[in-house]
């Protein structure tokens, strides 16, 4: 009984075991959800996936699965509410300041809302794929899942004649999936698996084994011992890319620093424009009076420094390889040379870069920094921002 | 025996179910959400409901699994002796019992609450697994094992600050709890302020998801937030019209401070507000 479904979800990459669906079989088998599917989705999803960035995922598999038990429904129910139904949920559209703008530049709000009425009231049958007809995967400015930028979702949901809505249809879960853009709550989640507990610093915790060892040893007199206090010891370097190319991750950027800030104690950070050169700084309205030179951190900060770049790596090769490269300043040396002295003392590195990891290969100066680094670079992702820690922590 | 909210607390459909199975099949639940949509409060109106008695176990970042059992008070024991007292001899007088103890030792079924699960330490949910599968512990000191008289329903809350291992994920039903829509919201706001003028709400109720939807803000207002916010504008006796002249672009809401928590947001606000009164 519905061991199909539990491969499918196998095989479409979530990880159900088999005491979890063991535990399905038995909720039904003690009546917890009878004969309705909506009931059925809540138990199943909250039996079988243990993580609400999962949801979506589980939604999408779910909603194929059972796909012919609604078809099988279909029938039952009237035929003719579609444009009404579809005009309710134009309520719900969803749109960001930037599509909005783009809105404007096509010739308005207005403008495009008379369009879609008038293509509801041409287009009679649903539709699938296309690029004018409103319907899902197509690229029209109307409908669900579509790739033109100025387009309006219409809920996949509103499609033909479904009397109620699927609750799994709504994907309401979409913004949970970890490849998402982060925040600074998941940042720090992730960078804490590179806390290092220590015990330094004055003894001021009871240390309740060694005092009686030492009591049992004393023929029974108390001899208390104490102890210094367990604490964070990690040490940190950020080194952020400022201006440029970056201004787009600016929040991404700023979340991954609040977070780090929050997170470690020693921790320290410096700016840097498109690679690192001679000198770096700390406050970045005074950058060119208040310059650090590169060789005061490494002479400062000892070799147990774990080091964290970020940046989009994104400039001309030019400015890594040569000596003069730099867009911004004549350099003496090149930044594969500070970069390689860099990598000599802190032989923990990792380098976070904001761009998607799939444009990585098209970008000759992304390429050359993963070979500097010996590819200890990583997508400014929540897997990404995991694997890095974890490279750190090694 | 099904649980199906409160008088005091609103429960979606899916949270219904959880709670359900996780009671049927006495096995915990796990509850993940936005701070502020309830989760504390969940396992107190369930055993309200059930008319069960209630235990509740806060961990913070010291807790350590063994603190839920019993401790060994080893240190008043070692007091006890350099002063000669009687009671040294026996052992069970410097056992203390944790709540899970005291959960197991309950007459009826019992319902346990386990706050914020992921402020301790990574190995804490670890070293629960065979209590919580078994529902029962044995105290080393007193060569005793302790057993579960009724298996206890177990609310586990999560902040999500730490990733739960594998091996208890499986063990618990899961439920993440989604920010309320605004239908929901409104029934929520009526089972606490049943006598709230309707305008008054209304215009409270625009306002808050004006205010959720403004982008930037590090926190933002939660359910929990809004009912202190709608008290304190019964409590000052605001009319409705204050609320709507009150535009969130324009300007700062009355009592502002019970929605905002952080200087950030506040400051950010009021320059945005800035920004629209000059258009």
């Amino acid at each position: 009984m519905l061991i199909e479904f539990f491969n499918e979800l196998r095989h479409y990459g979530l990880k159900p075991t088999v005491t979890e669906y063991l535990t399905l079989i038995e909720a039904l088998d003690r009546q917890v959800a009878v004969c309705n599917i909506e009931d059925f989705y809540y138990l199943s999803r909250c039996t079988l996936v243990k993580d609400e960035t999962q949801f979506d995922r589980f939604d999408r598999i779910f909603s194929h699965y059972f796909k012919g038990i609604e078809d099988a429904t279909e029938g039952l129910f009237g035929k003719d509410e579609i444009p009404e139904e579809w005009l309710r949920k134009m309520a719900e559209l969803e749109l960001t300041d930037e599509q909005k703008a783009e809105i404007e530049a096509m010739g308005g709000w207005d403008k495009l809302m008379e369009t879609l009425k008038k293509r509801f009231e041409e287009q009679k049958e649903r539709h699938q794929g296309g690029s004018k007809w409103i319907g899902t995967a197509g690229t029209s400015p109307f409908g669900a899942y579509g790739y033109n930028p100025e387009g309006v979702r219409i809920g996949q949901e509103g499609s033909r004649n479904r009397s109620a809505v699927k609750v799994w249809d709504k994907r309401e879960y979409r913004n949970l999936d970890d490849s998402r853009e982060l925040g600074t709550r998941n940042i720090k989640m992730a960078l804490r698996k590179l806390r290092r507990f220590a015990r330094e610093g004055a003894v001021d915790e009871l240390d309740l084994d060694d005092t009686i060892r030492s009591t049992a040893r004393n023929a029974g007199y108390l001899d208390l011992k104490m102890r210094p206090e367990r604490h964070n010891a990690v040490k940190i370097l950020l080194f952020f890319d400022v201006g440029g190319s970056m201004d787009p991750h600016v929040r991404v950027c700023e979340e991954m620093f609040s977070a780090a800030r929050a997170e470690f104690k020693h921790l320290e950070y410096f700016y840097f424009h498109n690679f690192v050169y001679e000198s770096v700084w700390k406050d970045n309205y005074r950058r060119h009076s208040e310059k650090i030179p590169l060789f005061d951190v490494l002479h400062k900060y000892p070799t147990d420094y774990k080091v964290i770049f970020v940046g989009d790596a994104t400039m001309s090769p030019y400015e890594i390889a040569y000596a003069g490269g730099s867009v911004e300043h004549w350099n003496e040396e090149a930044g594969a040379v500070w970069m390689q002295r860099l990598l000599d003392v802190y032989p923990r590195v990792a380098w976070l870069n904001p761009e998607p990891e799939k444009h990585w290969d098209y970008t000759p100066s992304i390429k050359l920094t993963q070979e500097l680094l010996g590819d200890r670079m990583y997508p400014m992702t929540l897997a990404g921002l995991d694997d890095a820690t974890r490279a750190l922590a090694r | 025996m099904r649980f199906e909210g409160t008088d005091k607390y609103v429960a979606a459909d899916d949270l219904k179910m959880a709670v359900n199975a996780a009671a049927t099949l006495q096995r915990p639940l796990l509850i993940k959400g936005e701070p502020g949509t309830g989760k504390t409060m969940l396992a107190e109106e369930v055993a309200q409901a059930l008319g069960m008695p209630f235990f509740e176990w806060h961990i913070k970042s010291t807790t350590k699994a063994q603190q839920g059992l019993y401790e060994y008070d080893a240190v008043s024991r070692l007091r006890d002796s350099q002063l000669g007292e009687d009671k040294v001899h026996d052992i069970s007088n410097y056992i203390l019992k944790g709540p899970l103890w005291e959960c197991f030792e309950s007459d009826t079924q019992p319902v346990l609450l386990i706050d914020e699960i992921d402020k301790a330490d990574i190995e804490f949910p670890n070293d629960m697994l065979r209590e919580l599968d078994r529902m029962e512990f044995y105290v080393y000191e007193t060569r005793k094992t302790i057993k579960a008289t009724h298996r206890p329903i177990i609310i586990i809350t999560s902040n999500n600050e730490k990733e739960l291992p594998d091996a208890f994920l499986r063990r618990c039903f899961f439920h993440y709890i989604n920010f309320p829509d605004k239908e929901t919201m409104q029934q929520i706001v009526d089972v606490h302020f049943p006598g709230i003028k309707k305008k008054l709400l209304n215009e409270a109720m625009e306002l808050f998801f004006e205010l959720r939807e403004i982008p930037g803000l590090k926190k933002k207002p939660s359910t929990s937030e809004l009912l202190d916010w709608l008290k304190l504008l019964l409590a000052e006796d605001i009319p409705a019209e204050t609320l709507h002249s009150s535009d969130v672009k324009k300007s700062l809401p009355p009592l502002y401070g019970a929605l905002l928590k952080n200087e950030q947001d506040v400051h950010m606000f009021e320059r945005l507000a800035f920004m629209a009164r000059r258009q």
